[in-house]
């Protein structure tokens, strides 16, 4: 069971506390978006071995969410950040680079 | 016979006699002992019945890891099975029963398994009970239910409680042995907060047994010098009784304590799991000492060497007067030496190592005990007990050389270090060829939420054997420990142990070497499953190479030991057949627990009235006193209808629809979700959520909204009131409340969060009252001097109104079709205010009326319910909701989705009514087929039904259901097969039955 | 009001500790720029206490101010003064943009007092850390007990108060008189 510590609050808590909310910066495709956007944006998510994105929400806490850089496979979490961005910040990705040369994800390496 | 001695017995208070009972036998032992040393103290050394051959079987360790001794434990609410006599500690009173045996233990009819076991082999279940099908259910389903499983369920409710506790530290030893006391010491020294926990009532491990010194003193002094300092220090915690069961990702550990397994009478849990986050874990977990594997190793009798000590050392009990000792390693060698200082005969050591052992052996032999190297047992003579064994030359095939007449064995294979914890979370292993034995890879530990290891071990659990180097990896383990979490370890001497110097292991996996078939079908790999060496042969030669399948094959490894003495023999003999080195053959996956935990425990609080939290509104009360027929909504108890005495379920709901429709009906709404959406952008942000346009509603005005998610489908509906400019008060479905509020969160969140829109989930706030039917407003009159008239409240409008003493918010909105007034106070005034209509609604005849006539009103009307006309597949569109989706918005959730190609598709089917031609009620879900099969060759279909009543205002059966091009086939008559083999048939219809035109709920 | 009755209706129960219910209080929900000079003055005005640190409660007799998450806070005070303490707080903040919702009756404020094993009872059923060193008077914590949301704070060293749904306050109740009783103590935290 994970630990995660949530940037809104700062409370570091157990896994119960908090709700998964699957991959991370994902751009919503509305009316005008072709039918292969839509379909990339509300179906087709990547579920990588490695490093990872993912939102979560404090749910039985502050209520807010959040980002959270993890390893799918260790389980070792990078860093868990807003979620009113839309990329990951610096000094995340360098904390994954540090642990984790020559990562990829998405676009973001 | 196995009896209790005169002198001996450390752990035992002999001045305290308790009484038990096995078998219906009453029994004596005393305070301190287990219940297996206390029943070989009675000399019952027969136990049990093996699993699948049913042969007697007796108790073989000391420990944990007992796979044979297994009873039925207490009686009635306090029965438990499958309890191991050697971790149950005796109190007075303890009752406990044998398992797997009838009509007895000493005569038992399965017993006739083992005359077949030829043609029971490894796999036997799988190859047996194959064909013909139809045997499965009523020849070999019946079979299997009849032999499967050890002990019986309980029938009783446990009468015991159970808790969880969630504790935090930066070092956790498990372990109390000498490795775990100094490692605990050690961490606790640097300044870490340390709990140190063992699974037995006592510290000190096995090494008090086993002798040499620490210090120069023996070592139990040392045990409890160090305790009694563990114990002055504040920031060491120290429990007994106490097992690491678990260890699981990001250092979550779960500590088993059994509070009071030992004393049944004592207040508090009976166990305690203890939900642990640890910095780092400290596994001081010992080790376990191997069987070995030779002809009758099974026989009541044949004992690990290191158990029979303990008996002897511990409880003062010897297994035998006549003990010979098998081992391929010196540590047995101290067995033999205990027992001949108690006065006890060894006919013989008999040691595998044709080169002999080391300093222990040299003991051995001046106390006048006579050594036979490079030699084995070929056989154990006897069937209930041991009455001798067959000495044979190890290297060879088991022609016996002499009989020697004895009636106990000590067995030593060799140690291994129990790896359970360090390897639960994927600590790896590295198979030791000196020491033959797979000992933890202390470069590869489990990683924790950091990336950096957080389990070490220490002692036996490392791999060491010494008593010197157990001190010093303790030592430096538990500062390890400490440093990694952020302290700084004192120096200081590590204790200095004295012990004698030991030969080297020679393997054995078997014995002896060249063993033939009909030996190797008699010496037993895995006791409580009855897996011989020559059942891993056989699935080794039916290609099982896996070690995870060969566990699965011949069941090797399983149950509730879980291989814990079987495992590393078995696959030593997997690789041999396989010709490949043991590290190539691995080990099966250690699982968590490490011993089986209480099911109870697990569960923890959530027993009886905490099971699960119960919602309940303001009025819930009222309504348990006046009959409520409950029906859970959620998590919510809501009455369902509100039946009199000698009045059924169907006619108090058809009566509270009546007489909501004539005269005045009251419905606890409270469940409903209320949402307050605020600010600037509020407006903008519900025309995102709802498929109608909100922002253009007036203030003082309500109305109805649909709620889609992205993919389009319908999700939640309610009535939206605006407050203010900036505010509205969203109504969801009660199951919608947490989660619409979620919803809007976190689109406010992670989408839009520069816009500025504040929500609060108030459905608490208000107890919410419908006060529906024709005298609604009279009724209301009666209890306000505030102007509710259908010019100042019409309909769809809301205002504040005061009735008496209670502010109250109307909103005269309708879901029943009749003039209606959904009233909501503060929570805390529910119940006042609720009583208050109920007085004043007396001369209107007043029926509070529950969710079935909710359901039955509001179908009659044509509405839709989420959860009945919807199912997360069905779309607005779908529901003829066309007129409260916005078509001049560019976008809310949902829109593109309804772009789709398969969600404009005209075939989707869609909401009409249904009235069957007898006016009898179809049954809930029923299918209208159409011509021909599908490819299954299923009955084609081309609507279902989804919401289904008797309507008492009708007098008839009213259905909605969803129907292919259905709105364009009035009048037209389907088919609904029902489970009994009838057909029903309904007309297609408009799926408004009842007052059409809305005149009843707008006057 | 006599008619205003709260879930637990003054129930009462003592095990190693006291298990009670405290009665209605006036809840305030305030969201809004936590920052914003306006509004902490607003608060000040109606609470009586400076604005809590993250994760933190301001207590001041009667009222007390708790930090609910990074744009929320929760104001407490007398029942009866709960409609003058919303009206005051939206009048003060009237220019901002903020929420202002009266929750008093939305929750059950429940106590568990008579000693430091009321910090065991809590640590029975929420994923705290419990120990002394950990978490203290002045300290807000919202999480989960057992199977539901809760907040908890310690007005003293030897009580804990707990804030959750008014639905739910019968279960809650009866958790913790479970978890609170004689011989089930730990005795962990001494």
């Amino acid at each position: 069971m994970l630990i995660l510590t949530c940037p809104c609050c700062g409370v570091t808590a157990e896994e119960t506390e908090f709700h998964g909310g699957g991959e991370a910066h994902i751009k919503r495709h509305g009316p005008g978006s072709s039918d292969d956007e839509f379909h990339g944006y509300l179906f087709e998510k990547v579920n990588p071995k490695g490093v990872h994105f993912e939102r979560w929400r404090h749910a039985n806490g502050c209520g807010k969410w959040f980002h959270a850089a993890r390893c799918t496979v260790t389980l070792e979490v990078f860093g868990t950040y807003s979620a009113q961005t839309t990329e990951p910040p610096q000094d995340i990705k360098d904390r994954i680079s540090a642990r984790r040369p020559g990562w990829s994800w998405r676009e973001f390496a | 016979m196995s009896t209790r001695l005169a002198n001996g017995g450390r752990l035992l208070n002999k001045a305290r006699t308790l009484e038990f009972t096995f078998n219906g036998k009453r029994f004596k032992g005393v305070e301190g002992d287990t219940l297996a040393s206390a029943l070989l103290a009675n000399d019952q050394m027969l136990v049990g019945r093996s699993f699948k051959y049913h042969r007697p079987r007796g108790i073989v360790s000391s420990g944990a890891e007992e796979p044979n001794a297994l009873v039925g434990l207490g009686e009635d609410a306090r029965f438990e099975p499958n309890q191991r006599v050697t971790t149950t500690e005796l109190f007075d009173g303890l009752t406990c029963a044998s398992q797997n045996h009838w009509p007895s233990l000493e005569f038992d009819i399965g017993a006739i398994n083992a005359k077949l076991s030829r043609f029971l082999p490894a796999g036997f279940y799988y190859k047996t009970f194959m064909f013909p099908r139809p045997f499965w259910k009523h020849v070999y389903e019946p079979i299997i239910r009849q032999s499967a499983g050890l002990g019986r369920a309980p029938r009783d409710r446990d009468q015991d409680s159970y808790e969880h506790f969630y504790a935090f530290f930066d070092v956790v030893v498990i372990g109390g042995g000498v490795a775990g006391l100094q490692a605990a010491k050690a961490a606790g020294d640097a300044g870490a907060k340390v709990l140190l926990m063992e699974q037995t009532p006592h510290w000190g491990g096995r090494a008090p047994v086993d002798g040499g010194t620490v210090d120069g003193q023996p070592v139990d002094k040392f045990v409890d010098g160090i305790v009694s300092v563990l114990e002055t220090m504040e920031n060491v915690t120290l429990r007994r009784r106490m097992m690491g069961a678990g260890v699981y990702d990001h250092g979550y550990l779960l500590g088993y304590e059994r509070v009071n397994d030992h004393r049944p009478d004592a207040s508090g849990p009976r166990h305690r799991l203890w939900r642990i986050r640890a910095g780092q874990i400290v596994t001081a977990t010992g080790a376990i000492e191997r069987p070995i594997c030779f002809s009758g190793n099974d026989v009541p009798g044949v004992m690990l060497a290191s158990a029979v000590r303990d008996y002897a050392v511990d409880y003062g009990v010897s297994i035998g007067d006549r003990t010979v000792v098998v081992t391929n390693n010196d540590d047995a060698y101290r067995t033999a030496i205990t027992l001949k200082k108690l006065g006890l005969e060894i006919p013989a050591i008999v040691d595998t190592r044709a080169s002999g052992g080391g300093a222990l052996a040299g003991e051995a032999i001046e106390l006048g005990i006579r050594v036979e190297n490079g030699k084995g047992i070929a056989r154990v003579k006897g069937k209930k007990r041991v009455e001798a064994v067959e000495i044979c030359v190890q290297a060879g095939e088991g022609a016996a050389l002499e009989e020697i007449r004895c009636d106990a064995v000590a067995m030593s294979g060799g140690w291994s270090p129990i790896v359970h914890l360090w390897s639960h979370c994927g600590g790896k292993l590295l198979w030791d060829e000196e020491k033959a034995m797979f000992r933890p890879d202390v470069d590869n530990a489990p990683t924790g939420a950091d990336g950096q290891g957080f389990v070490r071990c220490a002692g036996a659990a490392e791999g060491h054997l010494d008593l010197a180097d157990v001190l010093n990896g303790a030592d430096a383990a538990g500062k390890a420990a400490a440093q990694a979490t952020g302290h700084t370890p004192k120096r200081s001497k590590v204790p200095v142990a004295d012990n004698p110097k030991e030969a080297g292991i020679e393997p054995v996996w078997l014995m002896p070497q060249g063993a033939g078939v009909k030996l190797r079908m008699k010496a037993w790999l895995d006791y409580q499953n009855d897996v011989k060496v020559s059942d891993v042969q056989l699935a080794a030669r039916e290609g099982f190479e896996s070690v995870e399948h060969a566990k699965r094959y011949t069941t090797l490894g399983m149950a509730t030991d879980q291989g814990k003495l079987s495992n590393i023999n078995g696959l030593a003999i997997l690789s041999d057949a396989l010709g490949q080195p043991i590290p190539q053959t691995g080990t099966t996956t250690f699982r968590p627990p490490y011993t089986p935990i209480s099911l109870a425990s697990i569960a923890g609080e959530a027993r009886n009235e905490t099971f699960q939290p119960l919602r309940k509104t303001p009025m819930h009360r009222w309504h348990a006193e006046n009959g409520a027929y409950w029906e859970p909504v959620g998590a919510w108890r809501r009455p369902y209808c509100f039946p009199k005495p000698g009045e059924s379920i169907e006619d108090a709901v058809q009566r509270e629809v009546k007489a909501t429709r004539d005269s005045l009906g009251l419905l606890d709404a409270s469940t409903l979700g209320k949402i307050i959406v605020k600010g600037p952008d509020a407006g903008r942000f519900l025309d995102m959520l709802y498929t109608n346009m909100m922002s253009t509603l007036k203030p003082g005005r309500c109305r109805y909204g649909l709620m889609c998610n992205e993919n389009g489908f319908l999700m939640d509906d309610g009535v939206v009131a605006r407050l203010d400019e900036e505010t509205f008060l969203c109504h969801t479905t009660t199951g919608g409340a947490e989660s619409i509020h979620a919803h809007m969160e976190e689109w406010l969140q992670t989408e839009w969060w520069d816009w500025k829109v504040y929500t609060a989930n108030v459905t608490e706030q208000f107890a919410q009252v419908a006060v529906v039917g024709p005298k609604a407003r009279k009724v209301l009159e009666k209890l306000t001097d505030d102007d509710i008239s259908a010019e100042a409240l019409s309909f769809m409008g809301w205002t504040d109104v005061t009735f008496g003493t209670i502010r109250a918010r109307v909103f005269r909105i309708s879901f029943s079709g009749e003039l209606s007034y959904e009233i909501a106070v503060r929570a805390s005034h529910g119940r006042a205010f609720w009583d208050m209509i109920l007085k004043a609604g007396a001369e209107f005849d007043v029926t509070p009326y529950g969710t079935e006539a909710l359901h039955i009103m509001r179908a009659e009307k044509g509405f839709i319910m989420i959860g009945d006309e919807t199912d997360g597949t069905v779309i607005p569109q779908d529901l003829g909701l066309d007129w409260a989706i916005s078509k001049k918005k560019d976008d809310y959730l949902g829109k593109r989705a309804q772009e789709r190609r398969h969600m404009s598709d005209p075939t989707r089917w869609k909401l009409v009514g249904l009235e069957t031609l007898d006016g009898a009620t179809l049954p809930d879900g029923a299918y209208a087929t159409a011509q021909g099969n599908n490819a299954n060759g299923q009955r084609n279909v081309q609507g279902r039904v989804t919401s289904t009543y008797h309507s008492p205002t009708l007098g008839r059966g009213i259905a909605m259901g969803l129907v292919l091009n259905g709105p364009d086939r009035m009048g037209e008559v389907l088919e609904f097969p029902k489970v009994d083999g009838t057909v029903m048939r309904a007309k297609i219809v408009e799926p408004v039955f009842y007052d059409k035109d809305g005149e009843k709920q707008n006057v | 009001m006599s008619e205003a009755v709260s879930a637990l209706d003054g129930a009462s129960h003592e095990g190693f500790v006291r298990v009670e219910d405290m009665g209605l209080r006036a809840m305030i929900t305030l969201r809004g720029d936590l920052a914003s000079a306006t509004l902490r003055k607003a608060v000040k005005a109606a609470a009586g206490v400076d604005l809590p640190e993250a994760r933190g409660i301001e207590v001041a007799g009667d009222r007390a101010v708790a930090w609910m998450s990074p744009d929320e806070l929760l104001i407490l005070g007398a029942y009866d003064a709960a409609q003058e303490l919303r009206d005051k707080l939206e009048k003060d903040i009237s220019g901002e943009h903020a929420l202002v919702a009266d929750v008093s009756d939305a929750r059950a404020l429940l106590r568990v007092s008579g000693g430091v094993g009321a910090r065991e009872v809590i640590a029975k059923l929420c994923p705290v850390d419990m120990a002394p060193e950990a978490f203290g008077p002045g300290q807000f914590r919202r999480t989960r007990m057992a199977q539901i949301p809760a907040a908890i704070w310690m007005p003293d060293a030897q009580s804990v108060q707990v804030v959750c749904f008014r639905s739910v306050a019968e279960y809650a109740f009866n958790l913790l008189r479970n978890a609170a009783a004689p011989g089930s103590e730990a005795g962990l935290f001494i």
